[in-house]
């Protein structure tokens, strides 16, 4: 019964994605990228993955999508100078890609059964770190050194976004108001973020011992921020203020504090002493959902539009 | 008794289904976006509402069965909103020249 679920899945999987690359209107290709990000993410919860189906629906689907949306809308209307790409630049694509999911494909289904796998030893050193979610152990125990480079990258991205701004209004506050707010959009800002809010922290929270975590979470308590700044109940921050610098700043600066601690308290970079290592995981998750909240708030937000208020 | 609550999942997850897909089939078939808008917005939520409905004999515990209900009071929210923005848009373009 569950087969016929997966191969429908498949099936939408392949004809959406044929889909988004075939559309030449873009706002539709980006809805039916949205789409997509939705239906990965149950075909991560058919594979047992939950943490990665709450990451992909949030991220995958939801944050690229409103990303791509602004960016269609901001491009709309001016005239492209850019050549399309040649008949055979677009097949070479598609024959690369197809090669890809070919061999992608051919390698797991030929692994030995049962196939190699590190779960049972990630879960047996579990006890060591107090955790009950084995995602979250591999992500901030594990292979932290990861996830600490993984936050790095996305506060890369945002100066990156940050630098589009003209030089005069540098450190100024991103456009993302409308003129005119409706009034439907108003209410749900009302309504929303104080659920919004409780959710996202019960995602961080749960975390430690069921599928959630900071990048949920954090992209939860984006959205309810984005969504207070799109209908007007709270401007958008100066991008020069220092309150929401040391809010993006936080999360990785605790967690490199705590990696060179970890020289003096336990066995080298990144180690955490046993007996404090899961409130020192609580608090650093902490500080990520919250860096992790205001990056992806203000990667949406777009770069400065007005001169800061000094 | 659990057979008498399976019962009532199965009838009630199926008009659900019923109503959803009619939804798409409004989608797919009427004239204009506002209608399509209609469609799909009256018939997801009340086929949302009866699935909901019909899982709640299934809810071990009442926590369990008051997260679906919360499920479907946000995704009523987010969807009228979405409507509504989405046909305030598509008004305000007909009635432009």
């Amino acid at each position: 019964m569950t087969l016929l679920l997966d191969i429908a899945l498949v099936a939408w999987l392949l004809a959406l994605a044929v889909h988004v690359a075939v559309q030449s209107e873009e706002r539709s290709a980006i809805i039916a990228l949205l789409a997509f990000g939705l239906l990965l993410g149950l075909a991560w919860v058919r594979l047992a993955a939950p943490d990665v189906a709450l990451t992909e629906i949030a991220i995958g689907g939801g944050g690229t999508a409103v990303l791509l949306l602004r960016a269609e809308a901001a491009l709309r209307g001016r005239d492209r100078q850019e050549e399309g790409m040649t008949r055979a630049g677009k097949l070479a694509v598609a024959v690369g890609c197809a090669a890809i999911s070919a061999g992608l494909g051919f390698a797991v289904l030929t692994l030995s059964t049962p196939p190699p796998t590190l779960a049972p030893a990630a879960s047996e050193a579990l006890a060591a770190t107090g955790l009950g979610n084995p995602v979250t152990a591999v992500l901030l125990a594990y292979r932290a050194l990861d996830t600490l480079l993984e936050k790095v990258v996305v506060l890369l991205a945002l100066i990156g976004v940050w630098s589009l701004a003209p030089d005069g209004i540098w450190g100024g506050a991103p456009d993302v108001k409308p003129t005119a707010v409706p009034a439907p959009l108003s209410y749900l800002a009302r309504i929303l973020p104080p659920f919004g809010v409780v959710i996202g922290i019960y995602m961080f929270w749960v975390g430690a011992d069921a599928p959630g975590g900071t990048f949920q979470a954090g992209t939860v308590l984006a959205a309810m921020w984005l969504l207070a700044m799109m209908a007007g109940l709270t401007p958008a921050p100066d991008t020069e203020r220092l309150l929401l610098r040391i809010a993006l700043m936080g999360g990785p600066a605790l967690f490199l504090v705590i990696a060179f601690l970890g020289f003096a308290f336990a066995d080298g970079f990144l180690a955490y002493p046993e007996s404090v290592a899961k409130p020192l995981i609580v608090a650093i998750e902490a500080a990520l959902a919250l860096s992790v909240a205001a990056a992806l708030a203000m990667l949406v937000a777009g770069p400065a539009r007005k001169a800061p208020a000094r | 008794m659990s057979s008498l609550a399976d019962i009532v999942t199965i009838v009630l997850v199926t008009a659900g289904a019923l109503l959803f897909l009619g939804g798409t089939l409004g989608l797919l078939r009427f004239p204009d976006t506002l209608s399509r808008l209609h469609a799909i917005s009256k018939a997801d939520n009340l086929g949302l509402g009866l699935i909901v409905i019909g899982l709640l004999p299934q809810a071990t515990s009442v926590t369990g069965g008051l997260k679906p209900i919360g499920v479907w009071l946000l995704a009523q929210l987010s969807a009228a909103t979405a409507s509504q923005l989405l046909a305030r848009t598509i008004y305000r373009d007909r009635s432009e020249p």
